[in-house]
């Protein structure tokens, strides 16, 4: 992509990308976007976040989002109240018949998981094993410098854009980008997603303190979800404006 | 000695599970010992997460309870009336005998235990509450996103089995509901601790909407596997899909531990 190189690397070791990152990119590519289509539909049918151990529509919400018909649908039985006080705790029978399509959605967002999850750890191994994830997507310790991340941020606004080989080096924005991206959001995605699940917090109950608590986890994976859908719409971008063709071909025949 | 001969039958379980982990997906194709997956490729991969799950969770881990402090409200979805003709699951010879067993208090109701165990027979309410019963503050996980707080009471499945004398061979549980539903749940579910038939939550009688006088709570798995309104209890030694009542024929995963 287009990038300033951060001058350590000989350009002469440039091989453009290994075929094994090159095959798990795609994999990982088509986990993401059936994560996210699923994960969206999923989200529809409870377009509520909440922070803490539980939520629900008869307790407050931190938003709500209208992306369904289930958006504030306020079809509830007038609601009976188990215990009075400040902040009652009430049951409330739901007479409305919502949008739910989770039989087929929740099936595809683990079938999804699971091809990221392995290709992912067979990726994280790969590139511990190879060097990758160290010499070219970790940003050394001097490159961390606002004067360097400037220039790069500049390079980036620059039109047209110089036409990149494609694979390492990269430029700084780059690496803290795509190690941002494998090292923490997918990881984050994993873990929160985990987090709600009954049978996996029954063995691993620290998930939840971790997250503070199953709705929690939820609302981190939905922000998580909106920084990845940016990082990828930025992502396309970048790699249209610097060559698409070009890019392409270094990612999948390995030109 | 039974104890040897325990750790035998685990490590020879232990043995064939991972020797068939290299056939996942296939798997479940002819063995009546796992869910279908009807050659669909997302039941495929619900039945990966089973065995996954089966393999690498450790077995009896309890899930977290809370504190009265932590209740919430709980909302009541699917049917909340099964004698209501306009509820989107309902069965007319079951909606009208349920009408007339809630209308007598329950006192005619019974909870039928059949299939593969020794002594097949039938508990009323009274007899479910004299059982020694099992209170607990646990989370209810819909697979629609949200999850409730709230204090269910009853009697462990496992002495309800246990009473009815378990057969060896028996492997599935399964559950049918005056809703017209049904759902089954394997045997390391139906004897987990936590596994209860309440009859109480929140300090008083199971209320309608959420599946008076009886329903169970499986609280490793999502809120769909605790069926409501029970009406009998089949113990099966192969894995059952339960037709067109069953999760599976209506596209939905049997096992959600997620």
């Amino acid at each position: 992509m287009a990038s300033v190189t951060s001058g350590d690397e000989p350009k002469s070791s440039v091989v453009g990308h290994a075929r094994w990152v090159r095959l798990s990119h795609w994999i990982l590519a088509a986990s993401v976007l059936t994560l996210a289509f699923s994960g969206f539909e999923i989200l529809m049918v409870h377009p509520r976040l909440y922070w803490g151990k539980a939520g629900n529509d008869l307790t407050p919400a931190l938003f709500e989002l209208p992306i369904s018909r289930n958006y504030q649908h306020g079809g509830w039985a007038p609601p009976v109240t188990f215990f009075p006080g400040a902040s009652p705790v009430v049951s409330a029978a739901r007479t409305y018949d919502i949008f739910n399509h989770n039989s087929w959605g929740r099936s595809l967002h683990f079938l999804a998981a699971w091809f990221l999850l392995i290709t992912g750890l067979i990726y994280l191994v790969a590139g511990l094993a190879s060097g990758h994830l160290w010499r070219h997507l970790v940003p050394r310790l001097q490159e961390l410098a606002a004067r360097l991340l400037w220039q790069d941020i500049v390079s980036h606004l620059r039109l047209p854009m110089r036409t990149a080989r494609g694979g390492p080096p990269y430029g700084l924005l780059q690496k803290l980008t795509y190690s941002a991206v494998i090292l923490i959001a997918l990881p984050l995605m994993v873990l929160t997603g985990l987090a709600m699940s009954p049978a996996v917090t029954a063995a691993y109950p620290g998930l939840l303190d971790l997250f503070g608590g199953s709705q929690s986890a939820r609302t981190i994976h939905f922000f998580v979800f909106a920084a990845l859908v940016l990082f990828l719409i930025v992502h396309v971008v970048m790699v249209a404006l610097s060559g698409f063709a070009r890019q392409m071909r270094a990612m999948t025949i390995g030109d | 000695m039974k104890k040897d001969k325990l750790v035998i039958v685990s490590r020879r379980k232990i043995v064939t599970g991972l020797a068939s982990t290299g056939g996942l997906l296939l798997v479940g194709c002819s063995s009546k010992e796992l869910p279908p997956t009807y050659g669909n490729v997302l039941r495929m991969g619900d039945l990966l997460t089973y065995r996954a799950f089966r393999m690498l969770l450790p077995a009896r881990s309890l899930v977290r309870e809370y504190s009265r402090s932590d209740i919430t409200s709980s909302p009541a979805t699917g049917t909340s009336n099964p004698a209501d003709p306009h509820q989107e699951l309902y069965n007319a010879e079951r909606g009208t005998l349920y009408d007339r067993l809630r209308a007598g208090a329950f006192a005619d109701w019974r909870l039928r235990i059949e299939g593969r165990v020794a002594r097949p027979r039938s508990f009323s309410l009274a007899e479910l509450q004299a059982l020694s019963s099992r209170t607990q503050i646990t989370k209810h996980t819909c697979e629609e996103g949200w999850s409730a707080i709230a204090e269910w009471t009853g009697v462990p499945l496992r002495a309800v089995l246990e009473a009815a004398g378990i057969l060896p061979s028996a492997r599935f549980v399964n559950f049918f509901a005056y809703d017209d539903t049904a759902e089954g749940i394997d045997m390391l579910d139906a004897l987990h601790p936590q596994t209860i038939l309440a009859y109480g939550m929140n300090g008083r009688d199971l209320p309608p909407a959420h599946g008076a006088p009886l329903r169970l709570r499986v609280e490793t798995q999502l809120g769909y596997k605790s069926v409501k309104f029970l009406e009998r209890i089949v113990v099966k030694d192969e894995f059952d899909d339960l037709g067109k009542i069953g999760s599976l024929q209506n596209g939905w995963a049997w096992y959600v531990g997620i």
